[in-house]
């Protein structure tokens, strides 16, 4: 298992994060489901911006303490646009 | 031998308009990601095909190879990979999905 701090930390060394919101699925502390925004996204397609993602998180993917990983990724434009 | 299973799934990659490598069948999916998957191809009404990586440990670990993507299910569209469950979810939601499929099946 990994805690929310770990995740953001972890990402915000690889990436230029603005927001990370992380939400344990099972309880267990290994499914999680994250929402990553991040101007390192920006004009790049989806399995890119979860390559970023998943290669960021790759030693804590490999060595099982996240079992299961669901992103949802956005650059700050596509961002603003869901939230208006 | 590693090399044969990654020629054999390039060949289905590319003669099925849309292929799923998922773990079950469509109408057993053994896993949640895969059964979801499922059920978004499915909402389009277009044919594809589908390998379950389950019945065939080479192929488990070869599409994984061949797409250098993790995680399974894994959706090829028009001999391109597009992605998993999470992002076939997205495109679903954001209507990018359709054209993609229009397009493939218009060729």
């Amino acid at each position: 298992m990994i805690t929310p701090e770990e995740i953001k930390q972890t990402l915000a060394r690889a990436l230029p994060v603005s927001l990370v919101e992380t939400q344990d699925l099972t309880g267990g502390g290994d499914h999680w489901q994250v929402i990553i925004v991040s101007s390192a996204f920006e004009g790049k397609g989806l399995v890119e911006q979860h390559r970023m993602v998943n290669d960021a998180l790759k030693v804590a993917l490999g060595d099982q303490r996240i079992h299961a990983l669901s992103l949802k990724t956005y650059s700050p434009a596509q961002w603003e646009k869901l939230g208006s | 031998m590693p090399e044969d299973v990654l020629s054999q799934i390039d060949e289905k990659v590319k003669n099925n308009k849309v292929m799923l490598y998922m773990k079950g069948t469509p109408d057993f999916p053994q896993c949640g990601f895969s059964a979801h998957t499922v059920e978004i191809l499915r909402s389009y009404g277009f044919p594809f095909a589908t390998d379950d990586v389950l019945a065939n440990p080479a192929v488990r670990e070869g599409i994984k190879r061949y797409s250098n993507w993790p995680t399974i299910p894994q959706v090829y569209i028009d001999g391109k990979f597009v992605g998993g469950c999470d992002i076939l979810h997205e495109l679903h939601e954001r209507g990018e999905l359709e054209p993609m499929l229009k397009a493939a099946f218009a060729k």
